[in-house]
């Protein structure tokens, strides 16, 4: 697996090199032969959060306030403060945020193990799909198909689902809807059980608000991607950006959520490093 | 004959913005009396328990008889116009700017002889005439002749237009056009006149029935805005904080708990963020540019609107929190009076019983519709009344609530 991290010509990993690897990665990101690219929506009030029935609790949109700007608040400095649900903006989802993951150990933020916090990923193109249908479901044809083009997703993957969603800018588009609800892209059940079931993946990443499809209750179960997912122990990440910078494999993530004490999920910075010569299109097999 | 309002000419850019001035705004605690009901659109003076004398200017004590066993009365005002005269100078920086002034005295049928302020088109005296208590910039009442039956136009008296708000040509904001109510406050501002009518849109993914005719209306403009950011908030007034002439806020969140029904506070929260916060974030913002155009011409700026809630006034357990974020928004709009009073600006508070919405599905009516508050809620800026209860719940509660607020406590605790 290690492999794919590394380009051709890259020294390999030896047996006894841990820190060497290190040493080389560093080398690498220095001269630009790994590129960090941020996957991550920029905080800010005007960015669209999950809206529920108004009778139900609300997660909390961004809000900022200044404490201070070099004025008679605090003559020499500038902070804000903010306030946030742990679901906004581009989030990490942990297992205890849905029912179906409430009972599992290491579930919430602050006990997840930090090594599932790194991981590969596989990027499955989706864009012309969504494009085309903004109810557009992942099925696990689909999904088979890009393996046999991109090889098996390997196990511990996170599995990315672009659909150059976060590309809509204007909030009403992104969030998209009608008298009927939201119409963005998602999975379907069998694709979410395959990728647990029979791939293992670590999680499942999407670009719109839910890593379900905005029509997702309507399915069976409702919501399949929450509640196989966590279920299962597994992840999420939504709201992510710049997922056409990654190439369908070979890309390694970064995604640790804020140590929140028994904390269902939380904004964060996502990651990618992403090793040059392997291009958006042209991708490389991890398996 | 007051000759109809004609849009005035664009104001000459090279010429500055003048300062407000105020008339004279001091005056006695009893005289507060005046005040208090003028505020509710109402004319009351003294009269004796003892001799049944009404008097009048207020004071402590019966001027017939000394008794001191007075009471706030309701009066027609009708009377008889013995003489007028046209102030013609003035040391005071208010008149000064407004002379020529028309002054009038009258003799009440209820008893006393009263200095009024005199609407241009009252007949010369003596002739018949109904005097009404208005407030004035200074926020206090004065008296006001007018003529005893309706003149064509008599809304734009220039001399009466110094105590009222009327919406007519004036550009409004209304922050919230996404309810039933919002779209009806700018329907009716828009028939009221005005010139153009901005009306906030929080969440713009949200899609609601009503925007698409509001609309497609020429004098309406949707604009962004959420009372709960911030930086939306200052945004807007940025644009065209220096543009509004009146700023109607409307926001409101309403949900129907107390304190034992509803885990958490997380509910709660929202109705103080967008009540309470919602109402300080948009006076910060908009507050001092209103006050810097409040002698802005004919047409400066002139009043702010508040949606309120009977609520404010005593809690409704069954809506508990609810009322609290009213009444927090209540004590905060008697700080905006304050901060606006300088300037002139009126604080107008609505404080209507259930409104026939969504949430208050399950209560039972009689429930005031949102064309009948809106309907109010433009008479009041064409009146100049600062306390509007609209609708027969509110006006009940009001009297119950004068009368004795610990038994309108127990009352809505059921």
């Amino acid at each position: 697996m290690h492999d794919a991290v590394f380009t051709e010509g890259s020294t390999p990993a030896t047996a006894a090199g841990g820190a060497n690897l290190l040493l080389q990665l560093a080398g690498e990101l220095a001269t630009g032969r790994i590129r960090v690219v941020d996957l991550t929506q920029t905080l800010a009030p005007e960015f669209p959060q999950i809206s529920l029935p108004p009778e139900m609790g609300q997660c909390w949109p961004f809000r900022i306030e200044e404490v201070s700007r070099y004025d008679e608040r605090g003559p020499g400095w500038y902070w804000n403060n903010f306030s946030c649900g742990e679901h906004t903006g581009t989030h990490f989802d942990a297992p205890i945020h849905w029912v179906s993951g409430r009972d599992l150990p290491r579930n919430a933020t602050d006990t997840i193990p930090p090594e599932d916090l790194i991981g590969l990923a596989c990027v499955i193109d989706c864009s012309a799909e969504a494009a085309a249908d903004a109810d557009f479901l992942l099925t696990r044809a689909f999904i088979e198909s890009w393996e046999s083009v991109h090889g098996r997703i390997p196990p511990r993957a996170w599995v990315l689902m672009r659909t150059d969603w976060s590309k809509r800018t204007d909030p009403v588009a992104y969030q998209n809807y009608d008298e009927t609800g939201q119409h963005t892209p998602g999975p379907d059940a069998e694709a979410v059980r395959f990728l647990v079931e029979e791939r293992q993946v670590i999680g499942f990443g999407s670009e719109s608000i839910g890593t379900d499809a905005g029509q997702a209750q309507y399915q069976r179960p409702p919501f399949p991607c929450h509640y196989y997912m966590h279920g299962a122990g597994r992840y999420g990440l939504q709201c992510l950006a710049n997922l056409d910078q990654l190439p369908p494999t070979g890309a390694m993530l970064i995604c640790p959520p804020l140590k929140i004490r028994d904390g269902s999920g939380s904004p964060l910075r996502v990651l990618a490093l992403v090793p040059s010569g392997v291009s958006p299109t042209a991708g490389c097999s991890a398996g | 004959m007051t000759r109809e309002l004609v849009r005035p000419r664009r104001k000459n850019p090279v010429l500055r913005t003048r300062l407000p001035t105020l008339p004279p705004g001091g005056r006695s605690r009893v005289a507060l009396g005046l005040t208090a009901a003028a505020a509710l659109g109402r004319f009351e003076l003294q009269r004796c328990r003892d001799c049944q004398a009404v008097q009048y200017p207020p004071v402590e004590a019966c001027s017939r008889c000394l008794s001191v066993r007075l009471r706030w009365e309701s009066q027609s005002g009708e009377g008889l116009l013995l003489a007028r005269t046209e102030l013609a100078h003035s040391n005071d920086l208010f008149f000064r700017e407004r002379l020529p002034w028309q002054l009038g005295m009258v003799r009440l049928d209820c008893g006393p002889t009263v200095v009024v302020h005199l609407h241009g088109d009252c007949a010369e005296a003596p002739t018949r005439v109904r005097v009404d208590a208005r407030l004035d910039r200074s926020g206090q009442a004065v008296l006001f002749a007018f003529p005893a039956t309706e003149t064509p136009n008599m809304a734009d008296d220039p001399q009466l237009r110094e105590f009222t708000c009327d919406p007519r040509f004036r550009k409004v904001l209304v922050t919230d056009g996404r309810t039933p109510l919002g779209q009806a406050i700018a329907e009716s501002l828009v028939k009221a006149g005005a010139d153009l009518v901005w009306v906030g849109q929080a969440e713009p993914w949200k899609q609601f029935p009503g925007l698409d005719a509001l609309r497609a209306m020429p004098q309406v403009s949707i604009v962004p805005l959420d009372l709960t950011d911030s930086a939306s908030v200052r945004e807007l007034a940025a644009e065209i904080g220096g543009r509004v002439d009146i700023v109607v806020n409307n926001a409101e969140v309403h949900r129907t708990h107390g304190i034992s029904d509803r885990q958490g506070i997380e509910t709660a929260r929202l109705e103080m963020d967008v009540n309470y916060f919602g109402l300080l974030r948009l006076a910060q913002s908009f507050g001092p540019a209103l006050r810097a155009r409040a002698a802005d011409g004919p047409l400066g700026a002139v009043a702010w609107v508040n949606l309120l809630s009977i609520y404010a006034l005593s809690n409704f357990p069954p809506h508990g929190t609810f009322s609290a974020s009213k009444a927090a928004a209540l004590s905060l709009s008697q700080c905006l009076r304050a901060e606006m009073r300088p300037a002139g600006v009126r604080v107008v508070n609505l404080f209507p019983g259930p409104i026939d919405d969504e949430w208050n599905q399950t209560v039972l009516p009689p429930k005031v519709s949102p064309a009948v508050l809106a309907r109010a809620l433009t008479a009041a800026l064409k009146s100049g009344v600062e306390d509007v209860f609209p609708g027969d719940v509110a006006q009940e509660w009001l009297e119950r609530w004068r009368d004795n607020p610990k038994a309108l406590e127990r009352e809505l605790a059921g």
